[in-house]
């Protein structure tokens, strides 16, 4: 069998023929397979889903009890048949409860990564190679400039800062879904132990996960006591990116601009957003991840989504691996 | 070399001062000799590096990458140094950590490298390196870190380490070379001042600020002496225990060009005047004449011959061993004029004073000045003590014409015609922003209208500097401590709404090649916008008229 008639793209998203089922599909559909709870991977609206357990609490945390008209959880590792199509979710080290999704059919293996990582992360399952004919991997920095740093470095220049300016508050800029938590453990990780403090757009998510045993410490709402401004002065404060722009930023004393993301290793891009002190802390794999990653599946074929597909292609290209581009719509990157 | 990386790319990205000023002390106070001095050297622009161009760099990067993988990299980031830094892949069997180079071992290799030895060299430190650290070695060698940190921050910074008054630092600053160990010995009071040491050592110079709108009617014209302000270049002559030196107004040591002029600096002191061409008894030649004695290595008989130089005095800062700075202008301008006499009157001459009653009066020695090389007045305060730097009170100039600016060449585009091999076509900006931040906008654009020679240099130039390309045009290199100063002479300046400065000059022509200038003393964008509110009046004339 071909592998573009096991899976193939449509409008709605990535469709398996043989087993009548979507991956992480854009638009609402009967049966929907989802690697994660990002929300352009998880949408709202789908007759039936199949997820780990994690990622539809995540869902139901997100979008609401009634998100999707029946939920079935997997577990990591296991494989059911869906009309003789073998599906097995692996974790895919991205956020809690994200996975990569196996697809096999009369001999034919498709792995669909989902958004991937492979620098350790104490809030995730990391993520398992697994051999295939064809990987389809995400492209979100699949250029050679995308080099992420060790994160314990990243945590480490954040802290001599709050040591540096301990009359000004740091606010530390991060997704409200694995990055926030991801930032608050690393900081745990390198013995930071004073309050950390979040704000409300945050508290469900960091809830959710302290409640699977992650451990992210004592941390509070950033909200201004009768004490006033001062109160933050050389304290750690995290916050979804778009929240700096508001009035909300505005109450904490001359803050340092900081954002966790892998974006942040182009200056040009820190320089834009006013940041101060760029974090590289990424939740997607950087170049030498993608690179290693497509060699260690041993894959013959790579579909490339979900980003910079170009040079990726190449890359394959040079190295005697079939490559295309996958072209999907519908994915903007939440995570990162 | 990971601190310094790290203190540059926190500095670029901070804005207040207040920020830099801590980030830089707690960097001197934390790393160790000689990392800490290098790494100031490189900011103050004192650390002499072989360039390496950045076509070189990208041959370097692309014997390692396939080219197509870097060009997807190159036009993703726009930024040469930055992308080589991240794309540079790590040699294999490569083990980081314990063998990362410091920033003297870096400087030390870049330094004893010979020329053809350069690339491969910097290859090798680019090995060795890891990422942020290969992007602060590619910008120490191909110049210009571009952090927005002035010299004079820098010093602020070492004063607040050392809670010392800056202008303590200005002083001893042109007697100290890298890594600077006994300076931060004594900042950090394990060590005696380092000043004693060095003879003839150059003093920080005092410069005078525009007479601005409305200046001169808050101020007495009783307590000010006016001269003539000369249009050479402003130096410091200095003799002392034997040695003897001229230096540029920045504090350059510029004796080997000028043995005419040691060769009769046989006094014992200190002396700040203007450097002309010409014999002070008969004549004083222009600027022009001026230009064929700068900029030179070595010069002939021929050149001495014709362009004999001397300087035209005007104060005095040491008199043998008296250090006479503190005292008042019209005392030490006493003291000169004895002083001079005693001087070979072919080298040294005394810049005369010029007598005026009331403010109209100076304005009208100003504008009809007695000799063409003179390009205006100064006026200082008949009281003033010598003072480092540019302090606002005491001393002005009052330019002749008022329509020209000094401003820094920011782009250069290739002629037409007869012209087309050189680039002939020019951008240039001046200085806008808070101090220690300050940055270029582009002001105009004009033609060379000079001769091939001076076009060859500039050309030259450009070429040598080039830190972008976009098609026929070239971006070049041009900050606080490195690039070249164009003055520029215009008809008149309109309010803008297209550039980015707010202003628009009218006919602008490059009328002069400041190669004596340094960068960081360009005008100010707002010269232009104080001139903008004067001149708005004569073009609302203009438009009544046609
Ligand atoms: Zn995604
Ligand atoms: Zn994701």
């Amino acid at each position: 069998m071909r592998a573009s008639d096991l899976l193939c793209s449509r409008p709605e998203g990535l469709y398996c023929p043989p087993g009548d089922f979507f991956i992480d599909p854009v638009r609402p559909v009967a049966r929907a397979l989802i690697t994660h709870g990002h929300s352009d991977h998880a949408r709202p609206g789908h007759r039936a889903v199949l997820a780990t357990a994690e990622t539809l609490d995540i869902m139901e945390l997100r979008c609401g009890a009634d998100f999707a008209g029946s939920k079935q959880a997997m577990r990591l590792g296991e494989t059911i048949s869906l009309n003789d199509v073998k599906v097995t979710f692996q974790p895919a080290g991205h956020v809690l409860g994200s996975a990569q999704i196996c697809v096999e059919h009369r001999g034919m293996r498709i792995v669909a990564s989902g958004d991937y990582k492979r620098q350790p992360d104490a809030t995730c399952a990391p993520f398992i190679p697994i051999p295939c004919d064809v990987f389809i991997t995400e492209a979100t920095f699949g250029l050679p400039v995308f080099r992420h740093p060790h994160p314990a470095d990243e945590i480490a220049r954040l802290l001599k800062s709050v040591e540096q300016f301990p009359e000004r508050t740091h606010l530390v800029g991060a997704y409200a879904l694995g990055k926030a938590q991801r930032v608050i453990s690393l900081l745990r990780q390198a013995g930071y132990e004073r309050t950390i403090y979040i704000h409300g757009a945050l508290t469900k998510l960091c809830d959710y996960y302290q409640s699977r045993g992650i451990e992210l410490g004592d941390l509070q709402p950033a909200t201004v006591e009768a004490g006033g401004k001062e109160d933050f002065a050389g304290e750690i404060v995290v916050g979804p990116p778009a929240a700096f722009s508001d009035r909300w930023a505005r109450r904490f004393p001359d803050p340092v601009a900081c954002f966790a993301s892998g974006w942040m290793r182009i200056r040009q891009r820190a320089k834009q957003r006013g940041v101060e002190l760029p974090l590289i802390i990424s939740d997607h794999s950087d170049w030498d991840e993608l690179t290693e990653t497509i060699t260690e599946t041993g894959a013959g074929e790579v579909w490339v989504t979900h980003g910079r597909e170009e040079a990726l292609v190449r890359w394959c290209e040079l190295d005697g691996i079939a490559a295309r581009p996958l072209h999907l719509v519908g994915y903007e990157d939440e995570g990162d | 070399m990971r601190r310094f990386a790290e203190l540059l790319d926190r500095l670029v990205l901070t804005p207040s001062r207040n920020g830099k000023l801590t980030l830089l002390t707690d960097y001197f106070r934390n790393v160790e000799d000689p990392d800490r001095g290098l790494a100031l050297a490189a900011i103050t622009g004192d650390l002499s590096i072989a360039a390496v161009k950045p076509a070189m760099l990208r041959t370097l990067v692309t014997e390692r990458m396939d080219p197509v993988l870097f060009g997807y990299s190159y036009d993703y980031v726009g930024d040469l140094a930055e992308t080589v830094s991240l794309v540079w892949p790590e040699p294999p069997g490569h083990h980081a950590a314990n063998i990362r180079p410091t920033l003297a071992d870096v400087v030390g290799a870049l330094q004893s490298a010979s020329r053809s030895d350069g690339p491969r060299v910097l290859a090798r430190l680019l090995d060795r390196a890891d990422i942020s650290a290969r992007y602060a070695i590619i910008k120490l060698v191909t110049g210009g870190l571009r952090i927005g940190v002035s010299a004079r921050l820098a010093k602020q910074a070492l004063a607040d380490l050392g809670k010392v008054d800056v202008s303590e630092i200005e002083e001893l600053w042109h007697g100290l070379t890298p890594p600077y160990a006994d300076l931060f010995a004594w900042l950090e009071g394990k060590g005696p001042k380092p000043e004693t040491a060095a003879k003839a050592l150059f003093r920080p110079v005092m410069l005078a600020n525009p007479v601005g709108d409305g200046d001169l009617e808050r101020l007495d014209p009783a307590d000010y002496a006016a001269e003539w302000k000369w249009d050479g270049i402003r130096v410091q002559a200095v003799c002392e225990g034997g040695i003897r030196r001229l230096y540029s107004r920045t504090g350059d040591d510029i004796s080997p060009a000028f043995p005419d002029l040691v060769e009769a600096m046989t006094f014992e002191g200190v002396l700040d005047g203007e450097l002309l061409v010409g014999d002070p008894q008969r004549e004083t030649g222009t600027f022009s004449d001026l230009q064929q004695r700068l900029n030179r290595k070595t010069v002939s008989a021929k050149m001495l011959d014709r362009y004999p130089v001397f300087v035209r005095c005007y104060d005095l800062l040491q008199k043998g061993g008296e250090d006479v700075r503190a005292l008042p202008f019209l005392e030490r301008r006493a003291r000169l004029e004895n002083f001079v006499r005693r001087l070979d009157p072919a080298r040294f001459d005394l810049s005369p004073l010029a007598l005026f009653s009331d403010w109209p009066a100076l304005e009208e020695m100003r504008s009809n000045p007695p000799h063409p090389v003179i390009e205006g007045v100064m006026l200082k305060r008949r009281d003033s003590a010598y003072l480092a730097g540019r302090p606002k009170g005491p001393w002005f100039k009052w330019k002749r014409d008022p329509f020209t600016v000094d401003a820094v060449l920011m782009y250069a585009q290739r002629g037409h015609g007869k012209r087309s091999s050189f680039y002939s076509d020019y951008t240039f900006g001046v200085w806008a922003g808070p101090e220690g931040a300050e940055e270029l906008v582009p002001v105009g654009k004009a033609y060379f209208g000079f001769t091939d020679e001076e076009l060859r240099q500039i050309d030259k130039f450009v070429r040598d500097n080039t830190i972008e390309r976009f098609g026929p045009v070239r971006s070049v290199r041009a900050d606080r401590s490195h690039g070249l100063v164009l003055e520029v002479a215009f008809e008149g300046l309109n309010r803008s709404t297209r550039h980015k400065s707010g202003v628009a000059m009218r006919f602008p022509r490059i009328s002069r090649l400041r190669w004596d200038k340094p960068a960081g003393e360009a005008d100010r964008i707002e010269t232009l916008q104080a001139l903008l509110d004067r001149t708005i009046d004569y073009s609302e004339t203009e438009t009544r008229i046609s």
